[in-house]
């Protein structure tokens, strides 16, 4: 029992990063209809921004994660300035295949930057876990669900509470229309997909000190990102962050319980039994984001 | 008349090739251009004629080059049932994701076979009875033919192999091109086209992309079949992603939706690097991919084959 809810609360924490690197994508496509296999490598980015800022830079540790995701959020933007808006009027599958150009030049861009020699992030938090009752946590996991929280909790605000997520749903609502009441269309895509990547980034800058960082790191991200927002339904943005903690939960319950050799492999099944039971996510009735 | 004379020149060359072809090194090149030109033809079955992207293709030859590998190796049956059960295997997993997928198709199945390939290459390490994990299965015994009342003929040499790739890329080619020309290939180049008006003259759009699905599967497996057949040694790294982007851009590069274009861009694509390896190391080279890709689609959207064909009209291109 005690082992229980240790592995519901690791999958928890776990989970609520795999809230945040699904949001992010989830709303590339949802909003943009873009699916963004270069996501995985905005949280790689996010990760290493903070190791740069944190130990070449040598910022504080607090200050470095915002860095980070500012970094990776400005990268998103200069890619969807020179990739994405020349091609504005291409179809979904060619994007997707540009999108899969862009991941594996940053992929081998990072790995020519940083060496393919895993690095760790100093944090300033002591190793040794809290214990509440029966189970125990570490500190900077807790640091790392309350981040991502109130990441989550801040992307939702801004997509339905302000003039510019109005302005997002609006146009991807209706162009035109949206164009016409004096929205800067292509202001929006960009802004879109620089949160998306930002998203991405934190989710790496957050988890990037609780593992290892090495180049390819944002290839099981993507991974679990996409199973995130199948999960959820594409596009759906609360099934995005009910389905990271789905997902967290359910990876920490199989590795502790049937193998951990195939932790990873939780996602294929997931995505699996969506496809056979109900394809177009847990929350198909709330179709739009926002 | 002038595409028979160019493809007879382009035959006997290729067929003449271990004859001027004296290093080993670069034969071993050309068989593997053969080998990624069967994938390729296959990955193009799909992305080019019907649309959908599969990335999980190296899932799809490393089963493979598993099954015939770990059947020959294990059970000792005749490498010739292991390359059949390269190509039954693979069909049936192509068509289970095919089926669960292709209903409703564009990301949900780029989604599937990617994650489906991190799965497969999971088992492959972490199964260790049955594939002996990361050390992958050596040994595996090299191709033969023995005929009644003649020497055996082994494909254990490089130059002999060499032919039996080339055979396998024209099969390839010829299966594809009779496919592409019959009722299944119209039917999929309607659906890829409109789907709805296809689907309103009695076309089952899902049917077909299955059949295409199991279809390029099964070639994509042969493909592995033959390659562990030839290194003579299995190992998780056919799992590996780097195969099925390097498919993706020889059929993007080459030109998608044509018979030529990704055997071309095979070619391409395996001897450029080895000619370049001396230029730049491997990440230099796979940072190059990504930027050729990108490139590709910006500035020759449909590829080689297709720019080519446009400039000069009356070039051997089938589109």
């Amino acid at each position: 029992m005690d082992q229980l809810l240790q592995h519901l609360l690791n999958g928890l924490l776990l989970g609520s990063t795999y809230s945040l690197l699904g949001i992010g994508l989830t709303l590339v496509f949802g909003l943009m209809n873009v699916v963004n296999f270069a996501h995985g490598e905005f949280y790689t980015l996010g990760a290493y921004g903070a190791f740069a800022a944190l130990v070449a830079a040598s910022l504080n540790f607090f200050l470095a994660i915002p860095v980070a995701i500012l970094a990776g959020a400005l990268i998103g933007a200069a890619c969807e300035r020179l990739l994405l808006r020349p091609l504005r009027a291409a179809s979904i599958d060619t994007t997707m295949l540009v999108m899969i150009g862009l991941w594996i030049t940053l992929q081998n861009a990072e790995l020519l930057a940083w060496g393919g020699v895993a690095k760790s992030v100093p944090t300033p938090f002591p190793t040794e876990p809290v214990a509440w009752g029966p189970v125990s946590v570490s500190r900077l996991r807790i640091f790392v669900f309350v981040m991502s929280a109130l990441l989550i909790l801040g992307a939702h605000l801004v997509l339905t509470r302000t003039r510019l997520g109005r302005a997002m749903r609006a146009t991807f609502q209706d162009r035109e229309t949206a164009a016409l009441m004096g929205v800067s269309i292509e202001r929006i895509h960009t802004v879109t997909f620089a949160l998306g990547a930002g998203l991405a980034a934190a989710a790496g800058a957050l988890l990037g000190p609780v593992f290892l960082l090495y180049p390819s790191m944002g290839d099981l991200a993507a991974q679990k990102a996409f199973c995130v927002v199948i999960l959820g339904g594409l596009g759906n943005f609360v099934g995005a962050a009910v389905g990271g903690l789905l997902l967290g939960i359910a990876e920490e319950l199989g590795a502790g319980y049937v193998s951990s050799g195939y932790r990873d492999a939780v996602g294929f099944v997931i995505i699996v039994l969506m496809l056979l039971v109900r394809p177009s996510g847990l929350f198909a009735r709330a179709e739009r984001v926002g | 008349m002038r595409a028979r004379a160019a493809t007879a020149v382009l035959l006997v060359v290729a067929a003449s090739a271990p004859l001027w072809v004296w290093n080993p090194y670069h034969l071993h090149t050309l068989i593997m251009a053969g080998i990624f030109a069967v994938l390729a033809l296959s990955l193009n079955l799909l992305l080019g004629y019907t649309g959908q992207l599969s990335l999980g293709h190296a899932a799809f030859f490393g089963i493979g080059a598993y099954a015939s590998a770990l059947l020959s190796v294990k059970l000792e049956w005749s490498p010739w049932l292991g390359m059949l059960a390269a190509v039954v295997l693979p069909g049936l997993a192509g068509w289970g994701i095919g089926r669960l997928a292709l209903k409703l198709r564009g990301a949900y199945f780029v989604l599937l076979t990617i994650s489906f390939a991190g799965v497969v290459s999971l088992v492959s390490v972490n199964w260790m009875d049955l594939t002996n994990g990361p050390l992958g299965i050596p040994g595996v015994p090299a191709l033969a033919v023995a005929l009644p009342g003649l020497p055996e003929l082994s494909f254990r040499g490089k130059g002999a192999f060499y032919y039996l790739v080339l055979a396998a890329v024209i099969a390839a080619y010829v299966l594809c091109r009779r496919l592409v020309a019959s009722r299944v290939g119209r039917a999929l180049v309607a659906l890829r086209e409109n789907e709805a008006l296809a689907e309103s003259v009695g076309i089952d759009g899902t049917h077909y992309l299955v059949l295409a699905a199991m279809l390029s599967a099964m070639m994509a497996g042969a493909a592995g079949g033959l390659y562990a057949h030839y290194t003579r040694f299995v190992s998780p790294e056919v799992f590996l992603f780097t195969y099925t982007v390097t498919m993706v851009i020889m059929v993007v590069a080459g030109g998608k939706g044509t018979l030529a274009g990704p055997v071309l861009g095979a070619v391409l694509f395996t001897v450029l690097p080895e000619a370049l390896r001396a230029l730049a190391s491997w990440q230099w080279q796979m940072l190059l991919y990504g930027v050729l890709l990108i490139a590709a689609l910006f500035f020759m959207p449909r590829g080689i084959v297709p720019a080519l064909a446009a400039r000069f009209p009356r070039a051997p291109v089938s589109s």
